[in-house]
């Protein structure tokens, strides 16, 4: 490092919260101002992951491990087509990566997705102040002062109050074959393909490849897709992805997938897993500070058996009105909340987290293998 | 929670500290006591180690400190019928006691239940085959090897694998007697060494791997199946370096999210098919970068290789690393999960609010560095490889990779090494060997040879290390150039640069460099380790230093003091000083003082966070100290500093705090400097009309020989404020002053002085006290004799409580000199005295003479402390909080001898040390100790020898060579030995005596090259039993000579004395006692004179 450049050619930046509070550091990648609800995860591994991952749509992420970068950017690690992300906040962002398969360095690819993000911050001291206000709009700025930036902060719209969904969602229908994805097992064997409509509400491609490398055929549909067009696709299984925002705002696709029930089997992951509680009778609620990281344990509450996953969310199922055909079946450990839902009679299940993984712990993959099996048996 | 409730456990120790086992396993046994008190269960404990916590009173329910053999443990078992036993956290030797017991029918017969590991995964993991089928069947990948029994094995192993080639014994310490064969002559030597060292005569030769990423994980299992992992590791350097002797990094940095996933993957397969219920250690190698670009046909999405290397179905060194980094009480939640309960109904120690049912998420980076005993062995090969031979080790925790490791530099203690030091000879040509100077040397080749590329391609290390050091370089540059301003002097602390180093780069003083700072307001700030990433609110205060913006460590209010521990494990500075800092932090808070701990080394109890009030994670140097004492004063009075408890590490401290003006609690800078200036004290000791060996001290070589002249030969000579005897020599005449003075003067520049101390050398027996001082009245708990005379460091001699051949009037004498010695220089707390009784004439006609006093406590505190149940260390931080000794509730002058006889052995660890030589001198050399009590001298003699493997058997054959000195002292021995139906074996000279004596011996040749049948051979044949080789005075040709007998008689593990003191108690103890009829007992039992 060159100190005379770091003084020279980098800008500082300010990262600006609703309720005043700022922290300094040096702007990286590219732009001079960003607005999103500012939240942080504590994944210690997978940051490509979590920038393509359009669950964090709206938002300023920041890691709660200090040394970013690391291993560069690879080919392999995007979860979807671009970076997700609003801003980026680090404690040190490496320009010297070093991996066997790394093609460019993670500032290189920020300013490649133009993402402004931040580094030389101290993220603990950011991560302690979000864990205690609980998650808060702010802004990265690069030509504003506090009062400015706080000014400006102050007539942006609430991260809640937007449709995430609508700007992540596919445009259109397309069936998902990645061609450089070495194949798994068919768990069903040669020939016996179920063909899964994946709801696209923010999916990430990890969900895509597990299904595919299970030997199903995959559909990506549209959020906004009617079930009668999903209907004609002659689906053996319908997944509903994760995706960003507030689950209350996602009325037709509510009421879509209420049309669903009992005529295929459904699997929902995240805000898949919201919509279909609510599909049931639940409301779902904000969280303070949500769950995002890679260490998050959760509990069957019929096995005793705890699972480690990885997790990304900031609304939550409040199972009160949930109906008695469906029943919460694994609780997070430390907080107690709704963590998976299964159907008494009908083949319908959901996970709060990640089974797809990508970044974190997949001890859950077997859950695609049981929806595999679940739509087997109806074939 | 699942099975029947226990309501006792037997918790096997892991012995003497040695190379390869060093005091995780203390850490990890009071853990487990701790674990097993708030499940409701009995704990047992049996170590043979006294300086451990875990032995202390109110541990364990139960205290054995008794040898760990067989035969010990069953009448254990006997007496008290536990319902199980815990071998998984005793290290190997836990281990290896649990599979004999098993094996030998014990846990059968008495209904037994083994906890934590079962005798079939202890087995999977330790046999090499069964292990690697295991892995087949599990589709784990695992490196090409063979399993070789015998010479025939191993030359198919070889058409095989091809060389290079790793060969690794099986059940071993440490990976002892392995390594790496590059030729076939390596090959062939290397082999026979691994199958002498290995306990069933197996070793596995494997495809090297050199040059691969090393990675561990920590993975932990209950009884309900889940899984998880504390954490994940990545060693800088890459494969063929010993994880315990390599540089090790938390978590990984250069493996991406799917790398991360697939080991973890990995780890859990493995230790769901061991069946662990508890922790475990899996070792990887993966493929390097070079490997998977030249790999043409990796499909996308496509994983590198990996090997599984290594498991380890216990608490290991790596998991007490692993606790230390993420906050994770691993001991104790394996403890637990051993007694039934599952992860989730385990709480979480350090949140208090969630359980232990996760994975710790880090938001800072570890730096692990072993600590090498290379300052003392210079002549020791420094090569590392798949041998440890690192005695301990530092951790250093920051934000950034170059924080934390140039913290931990700081931390390592190496002859005041920054990571500006390097080797003059390393300017000409880089050096690239992995030495335990390679960081040093890593910096050195960057700053003049190489760039991290090149680096990375002739080392192996990943380029990501290499450009962080890369890093530093560049700053040094800057420094060196530029004029320092707030913004730089903040970016060369966040990349960790000390306060000396920007110093010596910016021609400032270090103390210039500190008030700038302050001046500029660049202080660190103090984080919190709390196992989730700042996620919750964590109750934890366990803190490290950080150049960040926000501190967290506000100070609290109730009044506090300071206790300075004693940073790595080395030779001179072991186990005991932590076990002195734990006893006083314990003592603080008794008091209802709050106990703040500073330390630096991970493997310890007193960095546990349960231990003190709050601990600081920091290197134990001035800046360090107060630095954090600045945040703890928080603008006011700084709470005082214990120094006293912390060894050489934690005194050395004392001048630079009181320069400070920092406040020193109980014996003041000043008592301590009189103490430790020769000068002075022997003024002192004159006015006192005490004796002590005449002596002076010397600065060049004309005082020195001069000094020699006047005073006489034999002299003492060694650098003065130096550890454990280092370059202290016996000197017989001038031609060896001229050698040795230059030695002293050289260590003694190294730390700081250039005051070479020359004594007349006393020859007799020698003596010890600690001793307790309040400034009124002094308090002797006991007095304990050594075996060996002077000359041998009291570290390595055989102690003896209470002393056997002392008349009273040398133990008036004793107790005389000691207590006015410590009110004349005004001790407040600990004192230890060591004694000669010489025949010279003296004053006071008993032949005592002073020869050396340390104002703090000694490696002897925990025995004593032990043997005598006086709690030394608690009456002394009572003193420096205001209490008498009388309002304590003691008495001053001699406590009154207890009826028994307890027995401090040394303990060595030689088989790792290539090229080290065995014998004893003022040098200390063993890394441990164990204790052996009974109620009379024979029985613990013989429990001392046992458990320091030094025990001989009756009858066996005797390999004698005598140097020609010692010959007229050793006719007794001679005679002694051949009565009691030894076969004798003598080299040529010592053949001579022995035959004059009319008893029978067999000449046996010196020469090595004497291919008939030289003593080396003899030796490897195993036709002896047992060594004695004494030498001449000086560094002669006789030590030459002996060192092949030495050498080979250590590598064949079995006794060699080079002291005839040593020898002869060993020999009567097995002549007094054949039958081995010592008693088995709790220790309070031995104290109450309750031998039922």
């Amino acid at each position: 490092m060159n100190l005379a450049n770091v003084n020279d050619l980098e800008r500082s930046a300010l990262l600006v919260l609703s309720d005043g509070r700022s922290f300094g550091g040096l702007a990286r990648g590219i732009g001079s101002r960003v607005t999103g609800e500012v939240v942080f995860s504590t994944s210690m591994t997978g940051y490509q992951e979590a920038l393509t991952d359009p669950s964090f749509a709206g938002q300023i992420l920041t890691m709660t491990f200090p040394l970013q970068g690391n291993y560069g950017i690879t080919d392999e690690a995007d979860e979807s087509e671009r970076v997700q992300v609003e801003g980026f906040v680090v404690r040190e962002l490496t320009d010297l990566p070093s991996h066997g398969s790394s093609v460019m360095s993670l500032n290189e690819y920020l300013t490649n997705n133009n993402i402004l993000a931040m580094t030389g911050v101290d993220t603990r001291s950011l991560t302690r102040h979000l864990r205690s206000s609980g998650v808060l709009m702010g802004t990265i700025t690069t030509d504003e002062n506090l009062e400015e930036a706080l000014f400006r902060l102050g007539s942006a719209p609430d991260y809640a109050a937007a449709d995430h969904v609508k700007s992540v969602s596919a445009p259109l229908l397309y069936e998902f074959n990645k061609k450089d994805f070495a194949p798994g097992d068919p768990i069903l064997g040669e020939g016996n393909n179920p063909h899964v409509v994946v709801l696209d509400l923010g999916v990430k491609q990890n969900i895509m490849r597990l299904l595919q490398s299970r030997g199903c055929r995959v559909t990506v549909v549209p959020h906004i897709t009617l079930p009668t067009d999903i209907l004609s696709l002659r689906p053996d299984g319908v997944l509903l992805s994760p995706g960003p925002g507030d689950p209350e705002l996602l009325g037709d696709v509510t009421r879509s997938v209420t049309e669903l029930v009992g005529k295929i089997p459904m699997l929902g992951i995240c805000l898949g897993h919201q919509v279909l509680a609510k599909v049931f009778g639940a409301k779902t609620y904000k969280m303070k500070f949500g769950h995002r990281g890679a260490n998050h344990p959760v509990i069957d509450t019929v096995s005793g058996k705890v699972h480690i996953t990885s997790q990304n969310h900031g609304f939550a199922v409040d199972p009160d009105g949930l109906g008695a055909d469906m029943q919460v079946t694994q609780v997070h450990l430390n907080d107690d909340s709704v963590e998976a839902m299964s159907h008494v009679t009908e083949p319908i299940f959901t996970l709060q987290y990640h089974s797809e993984a990508s970044p974190g712990p997949n001890d859950t993959e077997f859950v695609f293998n049981e929806f595999v099996q679940f739509m087997s048996e109806r074939m | 929670m699942t099975g029947k409730k226990l309501e006792s456990v037997l918790i096997i120790g892991n012995g003497p500290i040695v190379i390869g086992q060093a005091a995780e396993f203390d850490y990890a046994g009071t853990q487990a006591c701790k674990a097993m008190r708030e499940e409701g269960v009995r704990s047992i404990l049996v170590n043979s180690n006294p300086a451990t916590i875990m032995t202390d009173d109110g541990v364990a329910d139960v205290t054995y400190i008794e040898p760990l053999t067989v035969e010990v443990l069953t009448r254990i078992i006997e007496r008290e019928r536990p319902d199980a036993i815990l071998p998984t956290l005793g290290g190997q030797t836990g281990l290896n006691l649990g599979m004999e017991l098993s094996e030998a029918g014990i846990l059968k017969k008495y209904d037994v239940e083994m906890l934590g590991s079962s005798v079939e995964t202890i087995r999977f993991a330790e046999d090499r085959e069964a292990f690697k089928k295991l892995l087949e069947d599990l589709d784990e990948p695992t490196p090409l090897s063979r399993i070789v029994e015998n010479w025939d094995d191993a030359i198919l192993a070889k058409e095989l694998i091809g060389l290079p080639a790793v060969i690794r014994p099986a059940y071993t310490l440490g990976g002892s007697g392995g390594g790496v064969a590059r030729t076939d002559e390596d090959y062939a030597a290397i082999v026979r060494s691994g199958l002498d060292a290995s306990p069933i005569n197996q070793v596995l030769v494997e495809q090297s791997l050199l040059g691969w990423k090393e990675l561990e994980y920590e993975v932990m299992r209950d009884g309900n199946d889940t899984c998880i992992t504390i954490c994940n590791m990545e060693n800088l350097d890459p494969m063929g370096v010993h994880t315990g002797d390599s540089i090790v990094v938390a978590p990984s940095q250069t493996l991406t999210d799917r790398e991360y996933q697939m080991l973890r993957n990995s780890a859990f397969k493995i230790i769901r098919a061991l069946g662990i219920k508890g922790g475990c250690n899996v070792q990887f190698a993966l493929a390097p970068r070079s490997l998977v670009e030249d790999e043409e046909l990796v499909p996308p999405r496509s994983l590198p290789q990996y090997h599984v290397i290594e498991v380890n179905p216990r608490v290991s060194r790596s998991s007490a690393l692993a606790s230390k980094a993420t906050g994770y009480p691993i001991a104790r939640v394996a403890a637990k999960i051993a007694l039934g309960r599952d992860l989730h109904e385990i709480e979480n120690a350090v949140t208090q609010r969630t359980t232990a049912a996760f994975e710790p998420a880090l938001d800072y980076t570890v730096v692990k560095i072993p600590r090498w005993p290379f300052d003392k062995f210079a002549t020791g090969d420094r090569q590392l490889g798949t041998q440890m031979k690192a005695t301990g080790e530092v951790m250093a925790i920051a934000r950034t990779f170059e924080e934390a490791l140039q913290k931990a530099i700081r931390s390592l203690e190496v002859g005041g090494r920054s990571a500006l030091w390097e080797r003059t000879s390393w300017l000409d040509e880089p050096y690239l060997q992995a030495t335990d100077e390679r960081i040093w040397a890593l910096l050195s080749a960057l700053r003049h040879h190489l760039n991290s590329t090149e680096l990375s391609a002739r080392t192996g290390i990943d380029p990501w290390f290499l450009d962080r050091l890369g890093r530093i370089v560049s700053m040094e540059r800057v420094l060196l150039s530029s004029d320092l301003t707030p913004i730089l002097l903040r970016e060369a602390k966040r990349l960790g640069f000390a306060d000396v180093d920007i110093a010596s780069l910016a021609g400032k003083l270090p103390e210039q460099i500190r008030n700038m700072r302050l001046d500029w307001d660049v202080r660190p700030v103090y984080k919190m380790v709390d196992t989730c990433a700042a996620e919750f609110d964590a109750v934890t205060p366990y803190f490290y230093s950080t150049y960040d913006d926000e501190n967290e460590a506000i100070p609290e209010m109730n009044e506090r003091m300071l206790v300075l521990g004693s940073g790595p494990i080395r030779i001179g500075q072991g186990i005991e000083f932590d076990y002195c800092s734990v006893r006083a932090a314990q003592a603080l808070r008794a008091a209802g003082v709050d106990a703040v701990m500073a330390n630096s080394n991970p493997e310890t109890v007193s960095t546990d966070f349960d231990t003190s009030d709050r601990l600081y994670f920091e290197p134990l140097d001035e800046e360090g100290i107060r630095d954090l004492l600045d945040n703890e004063a928080n603008g006011d009075r700084a709470p005082a500093s214990i120094v006293q408890f912390g060894g050489q590490t934690a005194i050395n401290m004392a001048g630079p705090l009181h320069r400070a003006a920092l406040p020193i609690a109980g014996s003041s800078a000043a008592t301590i400097d009189l103490a430790e200036d020769r000068g002075l004290f022997g003024e002192i000791l004159n006015r006192l009309d005490i004796p002590q060996p005449p002596g002076t001290i010397a600065t060049d070589l004309e005082e020195a020989l001069q000094a020699g002249d006047v005073i006489g030969y034999p002299v003492l000579v060694r650098p003065s404020y130096v550890l454990g005897g280092r370059a202290m020599e016996i000197v017989q005449n001038a031609n060896e002053m001229v050698t040795f003075f230059t030695a002293a003067l050289e260590a003694g520049v190294d730390a700081g002085t250039n005051n070479v101390l020359i004594d007349k050398f006393l020859e007799g027996p020698e003596v010890e006290v600690d001793a307790v001082c309040d400034g009124e009245i002094v308090l002797i708990p006991g007095i304990m004799e050594h075996v060996e005379r002077a000359g041998v460091h009291s570290g390595d001699s055989v102690a003896v409580y209470p002393p056997q051949s002392l008349e009273q009037p040398q133990i008036d004498s004793i107790v005389d000199y000691t207590t006015r010695m410590a009110l004349e220089l005004g001790v407040k707390g600990l004192m230890n005295v060591q004694f000669v009784i010489a025949e010279e004439a003296d004053p006071h006609g008993t032949g005592v003479f002073v020869i050396e006093v340390n104002p703090r406590s000694s490696r002897t505190v925990p025995f004593i402390s032990k043997v005598t149940n006086i709690p030394l260390v608690n009456l002394a931080v009572n003193i420096m909080l205001g209490k008498t000794l009388t309002e304590q509730g003691f008495s001053g002058g001699l406590h009154p001898s207890m009826n028994l006889v307890a027995i401090k052995a040394p303990v060595f660890s030689m088989n790792k040390l290539t090229n080290v030589d065995t014998f004893l001198g003022p040098e200390m050399k063993s890394t441990g100790e164990v204790m052996g009590i009974d109620k009379s001298f024979a029985p613990a003699m013989r429990k001392a020898l046992i458990a320091s493997s030094m025990n001989i058997l009756p009858k066996t054959p005797f390999l004698l060579s005598i140097s020609n000195q010692t010959k007229s002292e050793a006719t007794s021995l001679i005679r002694y030995l051949h009565e009691s139906g030894s076969p004798l074996f003598a080299t040529e000279g010592t053949a001579g005596l022995i035959t004059a004596l009319g008893i029978p011996v067999t000449i046996i040749s010196k020469r090595l090259d004497d291919a008939d049948k030289n003593v080396v051979e003899l030796i490897k044949d195993g036709a002896v039993g047992a060594v004695i080789n004494t030498l001449e005075g000086g560094r002669t040709e006789v030590r030459r000579d002996g060192f092949f007998i030495r050498r080979a008689a250590t590598e064949m593990r079995i006794p060699c004395f080079t002291s005839l003191d040593t020898a002869r108690v060993a020999v009567q103890a097995i002549d007094e006692d054949p039958e081995g009829s010592y008693s088995v007992l709790p220790i309070s039992a031995y104290r109450s004179e309750d031998y039922d």
